[in-house]
């Protein structure tokens, strides 16, 4: 006999805030996707670079963004860079997402391009390319087809994952989510209205990359 | 035209390729023919250095291949090379696969290079599938493009590692057709192969290969009657009776 109801006004009444918030999550997950971007592609040829020394380092740089909680990561680089420089909370929590993500997008930009049968770089090179032709114009067009889909299931973790700037301030959907919780005494409700929220932005985007998916597969033939 | 001098090859203690001495003359077709591990693949792939070697040197065409000096990517323009497994650019339809090298390594343009595509697809009976992606050819067919996307770089060499041996039976000839009619073109080639009808009917010579050793030199009138060595003779009494 739950004396509970849901009250949804709470969520109505405050959804230009949420959408505030979410508006916030959206335009952080972007942007940190697109400093991951250079960062994963950069670690990701490092990996496999013939220089031992640079494989060792971008090894290392996966792994530990790997293994260390990406809380972890924006609470040291919040306060622990904050106590060197000034550094917004905003700043922090791109950095943050930024390079924990750009670990994981190198790992499938790495694969994408070993999974490429090495017979196709044989035949390239056999015909006068240069390494740098053949991955230009053989290697990468074919890795790109194996990298978009886990590319994107990897943004769509990223847009999850944004939600941990709360913990250093950022305004998200997440932080405006709590704040009124804690000013409606309404949890259930609001929390329940941030998860549809997520779930929307990120099944509207997994709508998205399948559709560009599905048209990069006709083409091919 | 070819010509290589005491080359030897290791992986660790397994000696692959052991002191080989071959003169290829220009306009000559020679056979690699030998049993499974004696070398023939990694021997043909070191003359365009698709694989290194230790020591000894590979001249073709007056360009010493293994030289830290020699620009290996413009002398590769100069050797064609035609693998088992086809290899051709599955993104890419047939003509687009003959003309991606002339184009980008040549700086052909694009409509002198699709003439000369079309041109060679044609010549090989692949005159209808010139938009075709590989996915929608036969093996025979792959091959066939993969030969006009070699030969399309005008080389002086051909190299063909085992062309007919991941192709069904009945698209052999077809390819083996192509191949007879660049010999009969005056190309200098090197064939590794089984097809020891094939290699008596266009090759000079038979270069018989075994445990990283060449074994035994010889015309083909020569070597498929009267084998010199014991191991030639194993060989051809194992692969001629059956």
């Amino acid at each position: 006999m739950s004396s509970m109801s849901w009250d949804w006004s709470v969520v109505s009444d405050n959804w230009e805030v949420l959408m505030l918030g979410a508006w916030f999550t959206i335009k952080i997950s972007f942007i940190a996707l697109i400093f991951s971007l250079p960062i994963g592609i950069i670690v990701g040829f490092g990996r496999i670079a013939k220089n031992p020394v640079i494989r060792f380092l971008a090894g290392a740089y996966v792994e530990i963004m790997r293994g260390v909680p990406l809380l972890v990561l924006l609470m040291w680089i919040y306060i622990g860079l904050g106590d060197v420089v000034n550094v917004e909370t905003t700043v922090a929590a791109v950095i943050g997402l930024a390079t924990f993500n750009g670990a994981f997008l190198a790992e499938i930009f790495r694969a994408g391009v070993q999974a490429v049968p090495k017979g196709q770089m044989e035949a390239a090179r056999a015909s006068g390319m240069t390494s740098a032709q053949a991955m230009r114009y053989i290697i990468l067009p074919q890795a790109v087809r194996r990298i978009m889909p886990p590319s994107a299931s990897q943004f769509i973790m990223l847009i999850k994952d944004s939600s941990l700037i709360s913990v250093i301030g950022g305004v998200d959907l997440m932080l405006k989510g709590k704040n009124l919780v804690a000013t409606t005494l309404k949890p259930l409700e609001i929390y329940t209205a941030i998860a549809v929220i997520y779930f929307i932005m990120t099944f509207v985007l997994s709508l998205v990359i399948r559709y560009f998916e599905k048209r990069m597969m006709d083409k091919e033939q | 035209m070819i010509s290589i001098k005491n080359v030897n090859k290791s992986y660790g203690d397994h000696h692959v390729l052991t002191d080989i001495n071959l003169e290829v003359p220009k306009s000559n077709v020679i056979a690699l023919i030998g049993p499974s591990g004696a070398g023939k693949s990694t021997l043909i792939r070191t003359i365009n250095a698709l694989e290194t070697i230790d020591s000894g040197e590979i001249i073709v065409d007056g360009i010493s291949i293994h030289d830290k000096k020699t620009n290996i990517n413009k002398a590769r323009t100069n050797i064609g090379f035609v693998f088992q497994s086809f290899n051709l650019y599955p993104f890419k339809t047939a003509l687009e696969n003959v003309t991606m090298a002339p184009m980008k390594v040549k700086g052909l343009s694009k409509e002198a290079a699709e003439k000369r595509g079309k041109e060679l697809l044609t010549q090989l009976g692949l005159g209808d599938k010139f938009d075709a992606y590989p996915g929608r050819l036969s093996g025979g067919q792959q091959q066939r493009v993969a030969i006009a996307r070699a030969v399309a770089m005008d080389p002086e060499v051909m190299l063909f590692d085992e062309p007919t041996s991941a192709l069904d039976p009945e698209m052999v000839k077809e390819v083996l057709d192509a191949i007879r009619s660049l010999a009969d073109a005056g190309m200098t080639m090197v064939v590794v192969t089984h097809e020891m009808g094939f290699a008596k009917e266009i090759c000079n010579d038979i270069v018989f290969m075994a445990e990283g050793k060449i074994v035994e030199v010889a015309p083909p009138s020569e070597f498929f009657t009267a084998p010199k060595t014991v191991r030639a003779q194993e060989f051809l009494k194992a692969v001629l009776n059956h």
